[in-house]
This record gives structure tokens, C-alpha cells and sequence, in this order.
């Protein structure tokens, strides 16, 4: 691996990393606080999953950069601009139709994503995505069934899913446009060209959509910025929260 | 018919690994240390020891999580350590490998029927031709009454490798260990 290379993939690890923490601290939010016993079960085992992944990609970063860095740092020191996550993923979790959706739009990705990043030269990178490959086949098992039952359930779930629909369209371009980083590391065989899976993602999203009854939204808008550290207003309260601890008491243990 | 048992090449290759292994003792040391969170279940049954090497600077532990957020994996982690500390190991090193990563597949079948004795269906009770490392609908078979007229409530249950099912016929709820 060449030095260059290197710096590559610690910088493909963190943001990889960013967008599984950043969603996974947003799943968690609904931690006792789910609409029944068994989705709040349910939110909070996806929820760790997510922080699962993060803990994985971090320290495989944060082992590549030596000089000691743990996945702490990684996950606790850095500020907003540093972090590269999608934009989709540090909304605020909205209503149970809000997270639903970005579910199904994140899980629909993550199913296309991870299969190729298996095949990754990048040994390690290619592990944690056949771990996370597993998990995500029943994330969207149940996010595809929870689309469906409330786009065709009740006049009021539906409207949820309406609204949930035109809020979040726009955010989802933003996963198909590799940066030059990207697409370096695609052509080397390591990172995944997200571009390539666009089309399969659409076709997946719009025909759960039509089971749904739900259409599938024409929204021109589009909103991009999370790779490269601009983010929306929400990411900042985020890491407050999510950082208050560890910055208090630096290098504190549970 | 009677099905002839199958394994995959890499639970072949990691008992051939206990089986050879230069230090069997640490092997035995370690089936005393069980899941936090399934107390009837060694480390070895679950599938989570991958390796353990003894040189002169120590011992070394190479495991593999089961899932990517199991909370479990650190208190094992230190279970490990304090196990081996205890009889008179002192400079233990845990290793984690995801590659290739942990399946049901690496399960022990004492392990499976220990889970069922404790109340938890194990993957070998899953409905026959149910789509392999899928969770079923319906119709694992209820470790309280041996009834297979059972339905799943949730694919997610108390923790990230279970779900939960009640059956029918006894009217009991109980979690199975999810294929994956």
C-alpha cells in the first residue's frame, strides 16, 4: 500500500464510519421511546448494529493512522466539519413514517453497497461489510414490510409516508455521486463506485413504493454537502449530545 | 430419509484447529467461560473461539463477534483475560478477527441442544426447506412443548440473535436463536 493510498482509505474508513454512527446515534434516540414494545426491540437493535459497524470501521482507521489513536478519539473528538457522513442520515428522527422511510432508503443503499465493498482489495474493509451484509438483509426485511403496511394502512399513516417522502427525496442523490476519493479508490479495486448502483436502488425503492400504494416522488431538488463537511444545521446538536461525556471527562470508561 | 450432517469447511477447519491444537488445556480452561448473556453456552458452542496459541511470551486468544453491536463481546473479551489470569496465565492477549465472519453455521450441536434445554429455540429448529438464513414466519418448533404451531411476533427480540416467537399450542412465548 502506498502512502497516498493509505490516507485514502483511513479517510473512506471514517467516513463510512461517520455514516453508520451518526445514523445508529439516530435510531438509538427512539430507545424507549418507540410506539410498542416490540419496535422499540426492534429500533434498538438496529440502532446497535449501526454503532456496531461504526466501532469497526473506526478502529480499523484509527489502527491504520497509529500514533495510538483509538476509535474514541475518532468518534468523540472530532467536530462537524470533520465528519463526512450523508446528509440523510443526521436528520432529526421526525415521526415513526420519517424514520421508516430514511430506513428503507438507507437499507435499500446499504443492500446494493455492501455486496460490492465484499469484494473490496482492502482485506479488512471487505470484512466488516460481509458482517454488516447479514444484518442489513433484515433491516430491509422489516423496513419493506413497515413501508408497506402504513403507505396502504390508515388515511393518516399514509399521509405520514407522503410527507416522510417529499421531505426526504432530495437528500438521497447525494449517495450517488463518488467524490475524486471515491472514485480513486473504485478504480483501484477497493471502494465501491456508488454511481453504478443508482439504477438498482431506484428500481428496488420504486417498486416497494408501488406495493405501498405510495408514489414514487419526482422531487428535482437536491441537497449534498455531508462529504464534504457541510452539514445541516442538525449535526452540530448531534454531536453535543452524543460528545458531552466523553468531553467532560476526557478519556472516561463505562 | 435420513439426512447425513453436513459442515462448512471453515467449522471444519476450526476444530481440526482445537483438535491439533499444542495446548488443549487452554481449550478446556476456556469452555468454563459462557456468553453473559446465554449462561448455558460456551464460547466454543457459540462459535466465537477462532484460535489460541501458547509461545513463550503468551497466550493468545482469536475470536470473531456474532454480531457487529453485540454489547456482550467486551465482558467476554475480559472473561477471557481473567479466566486465563486465574490459572496462572498472566500475559493474555484477545485477538478479534472478522474474517470470515461468524454464522449460525459455527454453532456446536451440543450448543444447539443446550440452547433448547434452556428455553431458547435453537437454528436447527427451524421448519425444514425455510429459506436458509432467513428468519421464518411460523413454525419453529417450541422449545416448552415440542409443538411446531408456532408463529413469529418479532424478528427482533432481547437481544441482536434472537427473535421472538409464541406458540399455539402451549400459549408460551419464546425467543429463537436467528439463522444468519
Amino acid at each position: 500500500m502506498t502512502a497516498v493510498q493509505q490516507q485514502d482509505i483511513i479517510d473512506y474508513a471514517l467516513r463510512l464510519g461517520d455514516d453508520s454512527l451518526v445514523l445508529g446515534h439516530r435510531v438509538s434516540e427512539w430507545t424507549s421511546n418507540g410506539p410498542f414494545l416490540e419496535e422499540d426491540i426492534a429500533l434498538s437493535n438496529v440502532a446497535l448494529d449501526f454503532i456496531g459497524r461504526a466501532r469497526m470501521f473506526y478502529t480499523y482507521a484509527a489502527d491504520l493512522m497509529g500514533e495510538g489513536k483509538t476509535e474514541d478519539d475518532l468518534a468523540y473528538l472530532r467536530d462537524e466539519r470533520q465528519y463526512q457522513n450523508f446528509l440523510i442520515n443526521e436528520l432529526p428522527r421526525g415521526d415513526f413514517a420519517f424514520t421508516i422511510v430514511r430506513q428503507l432508503f438507507v437499507d435499500v443503499f446499504n443492500s446494493h453497497f455492501l455486496p460490492l465493498l465484499c469484494q473490496s482489495k482492502d482485506e479488512t474493509l471487505a470484512a466488516i461489510a460481509a458482517k454488516s451484509e447479514k444484518e442489513t438483509r433484515y433491516h430491509l426485511r422489516r423496513s419493506r414490510d413497515w413501508t408497506i403496511r402504513l403507505g396502504d394502512g390508515t388515511e393518516e399513516s399514509k399521509q405520514r409516508m407522503l410527507n416522510a417522502l417529499d421531505e426526504l427525496w432530495g437528500y438521497t442523490p447525494e449517495m450517488f455521486e463518488p467524490d475524486a476519493l471515491e472514485q480513486r479508490l473504485a478504480e483501484a479495486g477497493i471502494g465501491v463506485d456508488t454511481a453504478s448502483i443508482k439504477d438498482a436502488w431506484l428500481r428496488d425503492v420504486s417498486a416497494i413504493l408501488n406495493q405501498a400504494t405510495l408514489p414514487v416522488p419526482d422531487a428535482e431538488w437536491a441537497i449534498r454537502g455531508g462529504r464534504t463537511g457541510y452539514h445541516t444545521e442538525h449535526l452540530s446538536h448531534l454531536l453535543s449530545v452524543m460528545q458531552s461525556v466523553h468531553r467532560a471527562y476526557p478519556g472516561c470508561q463505562w | 430419509m435420513q439426512q447425513i450432517p453436513t459442515i462448512t469447511p471453515e467449522k471444519r477447519a476450526k476444530q481440526a484447529r482445537r483438535h491439533n491444537s499444542s495446548c488443549p488445556e487452554l481449550w478446556d480452561l476456556l469452555d468454563e467461560v459462557k456468553d453473559p448473556e446465554i449462561p448455558v453456552l460456551s464460547l466454543w458452542d457459540i462459535g466465537i473461539l477462532k484460535d489460541i496459541e501458547k509461545s513463550e511470551s503468551g497466550v493468545c486468544v482469536t475470536i470473531t463477534p456474532t454480531y457487529s453491536g453485540c454489547p456482550a463481546m467486551d465482558e467476554i473479551k475480559e472473561d477471557i483475560v481473567a479466566q486465563l489470569n486465574q490459572h496462572g496465565y498472566e500475559q493474555v492477549q484477545v485477538k478479534t478477527v472478522l474474517s470470515p465472519s461468524w454464522t449460525t453455521d459455527d454453532m456446536t450441536d451440543e450448543g444447539q441442544d443446550a440452547l433448547r434445554a434452556y428455553g431458547i429455540a435453537p437454528p436447527k429448529d427451524a421448519p425444514q426447506g425455510c429459506i436458509k438464513k432467513q428468519t421464518p414466519m411460523a413454525n419453529v418448533k417450541c422449545p416448552h412443548c415440542g409443538s411446531t404451531n408456532t408463529v413469529r411476533i418479532s424478528e427482533f427480540g432481547s437481544t441482536s440473535c434472537k427473535s421472538l416467537f409464541k406458540c399455539n399450542d402451549c400459549h408460551e412465548p419464546f425467543d429463537f436463536f436467528k439463522n444468519i
